[in-house]
């Protein structure tokens, strides 16, 4: 164990290559102290807008063609300004033009084998070098695992601010970044801004914006050059497992049957599996069906940030926390369902429906496979 | 192993439907309301333990709290962690995830080494799930985020699963280095008696922004490169139309508005 150990006492510890060289108690506050002391940047300096294209296994995320959406909107209201895009992979070239027909003027390209998978030192590294030189104003970023850890690290070393999971974005009269971002589960909205630093850095959920329309290509590709360093040595990625996923994404689906604390048991929750199967829907919950382990936390919703936008929401058994409700506020239609007329979900419901789910949801089923025999539900 | 556990106590949320916004200061109101570790702090001193209990050694849990933060880390004692240390100072109030990043390396600095850091993947109220990366960042040291197993230790790397949204990537890091864990990780042990008596006993450290050679400008509001500019508690309302009677009435109701959200 002592050959990674960091410690306190020891010189020259770091013979693996680490970040930094010396002391390890003074790299802490020689890498804070060197942070603190950077100047305060000239903030008319720092201009444009980036985007994180954010790809895996190289296909463009859809969340990635959603940020230069909330760019394009962003520019307009600014009043100027390049949008351009960083794309870092491995024989990527062709998902860059796709960035240019859906509304970059400019992409990073930093095609290289270093960069195949996603690890966070040398994409921090990456980054963090093309901020320094080009100078942008803000940099968007997807809300995602990996866009979440890589807009953290480079935050951290560039010293700039970075708000999580924004649920809406603008500009205000002085032209800065308005971030508006959820917390205690969404009970609370708070404007964050970043007015001292540069870039204003931000993450988005996917779904928070959605892919504007597709274009006649124009603007340019700019090679990046990618180093190699002795970190990078340090962490690998030895496999990637891919699962199959359960249903359909909860952003994506149009139609979502939800449950919650009043569905008793595993034989009810079947009840919504099969009303969602006959709606083509998803099925999502709030926290306690996925503490007994009948959804997969991709399809809690309730946690910060995760907003559904679909025509069709349904939720049954559902006392309506604040958490849930939030998320669930764009939705077209809301029908609740529950036992209790006090039930906190009803008013935000377009249709209450108070009653015993296990007398509706069977029933509902009936009708609806009745319909379909004669035309397709749409 | 020298084992560190990044604690963030937050609101009980139990309790969130009842903070309210003051109108005059603009500030949230939440006296009364108790703090908690949250359920991935919980399994982030979990997974310390259960790496002290394998490879030897010991857990330290730290927090950057206000006073009464005392309690949660009498809790973490009480799980298994052998130290506490309260990172606590007026000057800390308002710290953004960078600034508070910065408090918990010096906090970490000052204890001298480690091999492993640990910390819930977000917190319950802010949940932004920055700081992990942050402190790592701060500390020199390489971070994985997510991670629902570590699969071994061994040879100064560590070997770690970790929840993508396409599904899980195994991941293998030279030591030291700091995780986040998500709810799959683990299942939190319950307090023993024995543990909360044993804990009694064991060192809970305070220090201050002092003690840390921490100076006010590098932290707290002044230190946080981002500002809260505004709160507010969105009004959530719609035009319920409420029914009840005969199922066969109500399922008719039902379907007529599922053909309207959908036509």
């Amino acid at each position: 164990m002592n050959a990674g150990r960091w410690d306190n006492n020891k010189t020259g510890i770091n013979s693996h290559g680490s970040l930094h060289d010396g002391q390890p108690h003074s790299i802490s506050r020689a890498v804070s102290a060197e942070i603190c002391e950077n100047p305060r940047p000239n903030l008319k300096e720092w201009k444009g807008i980036w985007v994180f294209a954010e790809q895996e296994e190289n296909c463009l995320s859809e969340i990635s063609l959603e940020l230069l959406s909330a760019a394009k909107i962003l520019a307009s209201k600014k009043g100027e300004t390049e949008i351009s895009a960083l794309l870092l992979g491995h024989g990527v070239k062709a998902l860059a033009e796709q960035l240019l027909v859906y509304g970059a003027d400019r992409i990073f390209l930093a095609d290289h084998f270093s960069l195949a998978k996603y690890l966070t030192l040398p994409y921090t590294r990456v980054v963090c070098e093309l901020i320094r030189r080009k100078k942008p104003g803000i940099f968007l970023l997807p809300a995602t695992s990996l866009g979440s850890d890589l807009a953290s690290r480079v935050a951290a070393r560039i010293n700039t601010g970075l708000s999580a999971h924004c649920t809406q974005l603008d500009i205000n009269d002085q032209g800065e970044l308005m971030q508006v971002v959820p917390a205690f589960g969404g009970k609370v909205m708070a404007t964050i801004l970043c007015r001292n630093h540069r870039p204003q850095m931000a993450t988005v959920r996917p779904g928070v914006f959605r892919r504007g329309e597709p274009r006649q290509k124009k603007g340019t590709i700019e090679d990046v050059s990618v180093e190699i360093k002795l970190e990078d040595e340090n962490q690998k990625v030895v496999e990637i497992q891919w699962e199959k996923k359960p249903m359909q994404s909860m952003e994506e689906a149009e139609i979502v049957v939800a449950g919650g604390a009043g569905i008793g048991s595993r034989e009810d929750w079947k009840w919504l599996e099969r009303l969602a199967e006959n709606l083509q829907g998803a099925v999502g919950g709030t926290r306690p069906p996925l503490d007994e382990g009948w959804i997969a936390e991709s399809q809690m919703i309730g946690q910060s940030g995760k907003t559904i936008r679909p025509k069709l929401y349904i939720g049954v058994g559902i006392s309506g926390v604040i958490q849930h409700v939030v998320g669930i506020q764009d939705a077209k239609m809301i029908i609740a369902i529950n036992n209790n007329p006090q039930a906190a979900i009803f008013q935000t419901a377009d249709l209450g429906v108070v009653s015993d789910f296990r007398k509706i949801v069977p029933l509902l089923i009936e009708e609806l496979k009745k319909i379909s025999k004669d035309k397709p539900v749409p | 192993m020298n084992i560190i556990v990044c604690l963030k106590p937050a609101p009980d949320p139990k309790h969130w439907d009842s903070i309210q916004l003051d109108p005059v200061t603009k500030a949230l109101k939440r006296e009364g309301i108790p703090s908690v570790l949250g359920p991935l702090d919980k399994r982030a001193l979990e997974e310390g333990l259960r790496i002290k209990e394998k490879h030897g050694g010991k857990v330290m849990a730290m927090a950057m709290a206000p006073p009464s933060a005392k309690d949660n880390l009498m809790e973490a004692l009480a799980m298994g962690a052998d130290e506490g240390y309260l990172l606590s100072d007026r000057a800390f109030a308002g710290s953004d995830t960078w600034a508070t990043s910065l408090v918990l390396s010096r906090g970490i600095a000052k204890l001298g080494s480690f091999d492993i850091i640990l910390c819930g993947s977000y917190s319950l109220d802010g949940s932004t799930g920055h700081v992990g990366a942050q402190l790592a960042e701060f500390l020199g040291i390489l971070n994985v985020t997510q991670v629902v197993a570590v699969e071994s230790i061994e040879g100064g790397k560590i070997r770690t699963r970790s929840l993508v949204e396409l599904g899980y990537r195994i991941l293998e890091s030279r030591l030291p280095t700091l995780l986040t864990v998500t709810r799959e990780i683990n299942t939190p042990r319950f307090t023993s008696l024995l543990g909360v008596i044993e804990a009694e006993s064991k060192p809970l450290i305070t220090w201050s922004a002092a003690d840390l050679g921490i100076s006010a400008d590098e932290v707290g509001f002044k230190g946080s490169p981002t500002q809260t500019g505004g709160i507010f508690l969105p009004e959530i309302k719609r035009q319920v139309e409420m029914i009840s009677g005969e199922p066969e009435e109500m399922v008719k109701e039902i379907i007529r508005k599922i053909r309207q959200a959908l036509g």
